[in-house]
């Protein structure tokens, strides 16, 4: 992910902080960095070094063999399956990303600019928050009474007289998927944006309206050219969540629609994993390309 | 003083913001109140009678693993990932403050940690235990896998601390006389513990509730995220109902718990 840094997040300042620059600091300083930098680096990145070298290995069904071969890259890219499932994986995360843009923003900017007590936008904001520490699992489960065919928006359908049928399409659909989606990940979106709408300087609002502009036009020039940065962090959670889902893709389409990682979950359970690496592979390589074209300051953002 | 009146917009606004929060709870709320389903009632609305006969068909051994054992280990995994992400993250945030070589590779690495996705991590991890030889362990390879998506949010949740801490406060202990460990015991261990507080949140409950990255990891042992998700495929009860309620109770009770801790250290701060 290319996410331009600074060097010194605090500036070292004065003598004291001179001093503790020297030699025994700096030593102290790998100490501290070094179960972080170990954790990461065996847990991290050796396994996908590992896929990386698995990925051109060969298989069958009992065991890996050790080897170089570009079969593995070859039956993935050759395949008109894999174009579809990273078609309709891309469908999905261009969907969700849109939702989540539009109803993350408008939340966060409801929190920031109309809820006046810092208390109350704390409470509002932890409301938001408590979903995310909760199963994933259970929380597509819960749309099933929700969504399903004797669920609770087709009996009011049906009650109201909207349909004359239970409708199908709410639940193992395309349109559930998506919706779980948006119900999981909406928050990685409000939080950047919420947290970069927090630092704007009111008075530059408050100039723009001196100057003559209308709510709208301090929105569209002000206070939205300024969300960027914690849009940019959003949209780079969204799209990696979605590109790399299979499980809410699995329980929500009833296994009517493939994506990207469910077709390396399959691989895997069948034991094949020099395929599935290969898989890894080349979804590491997408969301790395799409990375780069997304260059923000994460620690500036902080 | 007169309130300013509030603009149309704030209306609108409030009615969307009311409409999210019903939409991230209502689903749940739904699950809740069909967890109490009767004996002979089934997955959707109608309630047929209401009981507890569903929590009950939990305690006792189901058809699909077993849910105690699973919890027990989920709870126990939780509690190692939470005290190993507060003290790596705190040490990290520490490290951070100074220029050393290596600081922003080991930052990008933090960041990528947090964008790899979680089922590549898991695919890596166990590939890479069966190569070398090591049994794959809910305490061991999902203990790792765990820590690569805590750490991050833990690293990051330290470096917005620091950045808005002024070294006045140190530096002011260290010209009374304190040694370096007593200036990080009595003065910015003190300042930084409801942070400290909610990194260990974030540690336990996204440990507890992690799904992809024990998949591969795990080895023989489910943890409760997997057991759930071998229900949803089994099961047809509304019992799966109610572990989901069991267990969104227990997260909630996690999360107030914490709240009143940071609270309270909040009030104790404030009168010292």
């Amino acid at each position: 992910m290319a996410i331009a840094v600074e060097q010194p997040a605090v500036a070292p300042a004065r003598t004291t902080r001179a001093r503790l620059a020297s030699v025994p600091g700096r030593l102290v300083a790998y100490l501290q960095a070094a179960p972080l930098a170990l954790i990461l680096g065996f847990f991290l990145l050796a396994p996908i070094v590992m896929i990386v070298v698995v990925s051109f290995w060969d298989y069958d069904f009992a065991r890996l063999y050790p080897d170089f071969i570009l079969t593995n890259y070859v039956d993935t890219l050759g395949s008109w399956v894999t174009w579809r499932t990273y078609l309709n994986t891309l469908k999905y995360a261009v969907i969700v990303w849109a939702l989540t843009l539009f109803i993350g923003f408008w939340v966060a900017y409801f929190l920031a600019f109309h809820v006046r007590s810092t208390t109350m936008q704390t409470v509002l904001f932890l409301v938001c928050t408590v979903p995310f520490l909760t199963s994933n699992i259970i929380r597509m489960i819960s749309w099933i009474p929700v969504l399903g065919r004797n669920g609770l928006v087709n009996a009011a359908l049906l009650k109201t007289g909207v349909v004359s049928a239970p409708v199908e399409w709410l639940l193992y659909s395309d349109f559930a998927v998506v919706l779980a989606m948006v119900h999981l990940y909406t928050l990685f979106m409000v939080t950047p944006i919420f947290n970069t709408l927090m630092r704007i300087d009111r008075s530059l609002i408050e100039a723009a309206r001196d100057a003559g502009a209308n709510a709208w036009q301090v929105l569209w020039n002000v206070v939205l050219p300024l969300a960027k940065p914690g849009m940019a962090i959003g949209t780079i959670f969204v799209v990696t969540l979605v590109m790399a889902d299979f499980i809410t893709v699995q329980v929500m389409s009833g296994g009517q629609s493939a994506s990207v990682a469910l077709m390396m979950r399959n691989q895997m359970s069948l034991l094949q994993y020099p395929a599935a690496a290969a898989n890894a592979v080349v979804l590491l390589v997408l969301l790395m390309v799409a990375g780069i074209l997304r260059v923000v300051d994460i620690r500036k953002e902080l | 003083m007169r309130r300013e009146r509030r603009p149309a917009s704030f209306w609108i606004l409030a009615a969307f913001f009311a409409l999210f929060v019903l939409f991230l709870y209502g689903p749940l709320s739904a699950i809740m109140i069909l967890s109490f389903q009767g004996p002979d009632g089934g997955l959707t609305f109608p309630l047929n009678g209401v009981s507890l006969h569903w929590f009950r068909n939990l305690t006792e051994q189901q058809a699909v693993g077993d849910f105690g054992g699973s919890f027990r280990r989920s709870f126990t995994l939780g509690l190692m990932v939470m005290a190993a992400t507060v003290v790596v993250s705190l040490l990290a945030g520490l490290a951070f403050r100074r220029r050393f070589v290596g600081a922003t590779p080991l930052f990008y690495l933090t960041v990528a940690s947090l964008v790899v996705p979680s089922i590549i991590i898991s695919l890596g991890i166990g590939v890479m235990f069966q190569q070398i030889g090591i049994r794959p362990s809910w305490y061991g390879s999902a203990f790792g896998a765990h820590l690569t998506w805590t750490l991050p949010f833990g690293v990051l949740i330290m470096f917005a601390v620091f950045n808005r801490f002024s070294p006045s406060y140190e530096e002011a202990a260290r010209d009374l006389g304190a040694s370096p460990w007593q200036t990080f015991r009595h003065v910015l261990l003190p300042m930084i513990a409801p942070m400290l507080v909610g990194v260990g949140l974030f540690g336990f409950t996204l440990s507890y509730d992690e799904f992809a990255r024990s998949l591969m990891t795990a080895g023989t042992y489910n943890t409760l995220p997997l057991e759930i998700y071998a229900m949803t495929t089994n099961v047809t009860t509304p019992v799966l109902y109610a572990l989901g309620t069991v267990t969104t109770l227990f997260s909630f009770l996690v999360i107030s718990l914490t709240l009143a801790v940071i609270v309270w250290l909040g009030r104790r701060r404030a009168r010292a």
